[in-house]
């Protein structure tokens, strides 16, 4: 399977495109800080699905890309979604068999734990945020996660993603 | 080579040690990333072509935004572009009113600095650049411009509004430039009170709507409603453009700096469209004109 080669690559390009796209989506401020980190949860789908496609590289330039987006220093998403994409690949073959609530629980550890290490970036480069800001999106990211999981998943079957 | 893996090693030592090790070493290179990047200027020329990279993503965004102006300017009723056109009418008349007294002004202004010895150029470059309507970080303040360095743009140029000053070019890129805006909570900017030139800087505090003012002394003559203008030290900022109002003044006799908070003129949460200009424009320049020999 693993010496196939690979086969509708665009389709998980496409979706980080659309990923990277929501994350700097303008948004009203009271929305702003409920919006859920949709690259983290696009990678943690494909690294779940494929993890010989998607793995750690991926999440490190989509990250490095994400911190140019987003005008923060370069690297901070890169370090989060790199201890994303081990943790994601240390847990993958539990989670994919996991139940939809308890992946809703596992998805929210994996953003918590990003949020967490931006959180301590940012109060180590001197620009902290209220808890909240951090706390929210988790909240949010594990709850639209099934309803994610159903549209990649749709994807991924019907263009034979592999 | 992750093609190299048999489907049945699953969790071996050899293929999760080669993970660790790329996760490892791509976490130290993060790390080795943020430490110069928070030394300011070492990856610049890095930052700026990955801003092209993602030019696209931006661009994408922005595509609903301006196809819904765009459509909603070509619908428009008749009637609203007459009414529209008479206020930009009235609007034209009131400015070039002001404008010619400014004239007058100006040429009385250079002759007398003229006989002070100091000639200034009081012309400015100004480029027009609209905003790209993608989000930054709720806690950076920044904007990114649909001009970049092939329209003439520049890093350390001055954003202004019709209102006044919103911010300056922070990394410019072919196509796009980014701005840091004054309320950025990293952001300094050198003014002085327009009432009596009392000098001091405004610093960004992460809130759209307020500047502080921390450097000035309880004494200092300063009163609510008192306008801040660019001093132009620094160089950053041509002289003389207005940025913001006294909004509040505190003062404690037990410490020695009032706490003094500005609101800025620009509607920064509005902004659209904006003025880029060259800051150069405005330095003193030797009375012998010796640079580039231009426009004196």
């Amino acid at each position: 399977m693993n010496d196939m080669p690979a086969h509708g690559r665009w389709v998980i390009h496409l979706s980080l495109f659309l990923g990277l796209m929501l994350a700097v989506w303008p948004l009203p401020d009271a929305v702003q800080p409920y919006w859920p980190a949709w690259p983290a949860l696009i990678l943690i789908y494909w690294a779940l699905a494929l993890p010989h496609r998607v793995n750690v590289g991926t999440f490190w330039v989509v990250g490095l890309l994400l911190d140019v987006l987003k005008g923060a220093l370069l690297g901070e998403h890169a370090l989060a979604l790199t201890v994303v994409a081990w943790a994601t690949a240390y847990w993958h073959l539990q989670v994919r068999v996991f139940p939809v609530h308890q992946q809703i629980v596992a998805i929210g550890l994996l953003l918590g734990l990003y949020e967490f290490v931006l959180f301590w970036i940012r109060g180590i480069a001197g620009v902290g945020q209220p808890l909240f800001h951090s706390l929210a999106p988790v909240i949010t990211s594990a709850l639209v996660w099934p309803w994610l999981f159903l549209v990649l998943r749709d994807l991924r079957r019907r263009r034979q993603v592999s | 080579m992750s093609s190299m893996r048999s489907p049945a090693s699953r969790w071996s030592f050899t293929s999760s040690s080669g993970k660790g090790l790329k996760t490892f070493l791509l976490i130290v290179v993060s790390i080795v990333l943020l430490s110069l990047d928070r030394q300011a200027h070492h990856l610049d020329q890095f930052r700026r072509g990955l801003a092209v990279v993602v030019y696209p993503v931006r661009a994408a965004v922005d595509v609903p935004f301006s196809a819904w102006d765009w459509l909603s300017a070509a619908l428009a009723s008749r009637a609203a572009l007459l009414r529209e056109n008479e206020a930009l009418r009235r609007e034209l008349l009131e400015s070039s009113a002001s404008r010619q007294r400014l004239a007058a002004l100006e040429a009385e202004n250079q002759r007398l600095r003229e006989l002070l010895g100091s000639s200034r150029r009081v012309t400015h470059d100004v480029l027009v650049a609209s905003l790209l309507r993608a989000d930054f970080d709720p806690f950076r303040h920044r904007v990114t411009l649909n001009r970049g360095t092939n329209d003439g743009v520049h890093e350390g140029m001055a954003l202004l509004d019709a209102e006044g000053v919103i911010g300056q070019v922070t990394l410019a890129t072919p196509f796009s430039a980014e701005a840091v805006l004054i309320s950025d909570p990293n952001h300094a900017i050198p003014v002085e009170i327009n009432r009596n030139g009392v000098r001091t800087v405004a610093l960004g505090t992460g809130d759209l709507g307020r500047l502080e003012l921390r450097y000035l002394q309880n004494s200092a003559d300063v009163e609510e409603g008192d306008l801040l203008v660019t001093s132009g030290l620094g160089g950053r900022f041509p002289r003389g453009y207005p940025v913001a109002v006294i909004a509040s003044i505190r003062r404690d006799p037990g410490q020695a700096f009032a706490e003094i908070t500005a609101r800025p003129l620009a509607r920064l949460d509005r902004l659209r469209e904006v003025l880029l200009v060259n800051p150069r424009g405005d330095e003193p320049q030797p009375a012998t004109g010796d640079e580039e020999g231009d426009d004196e």
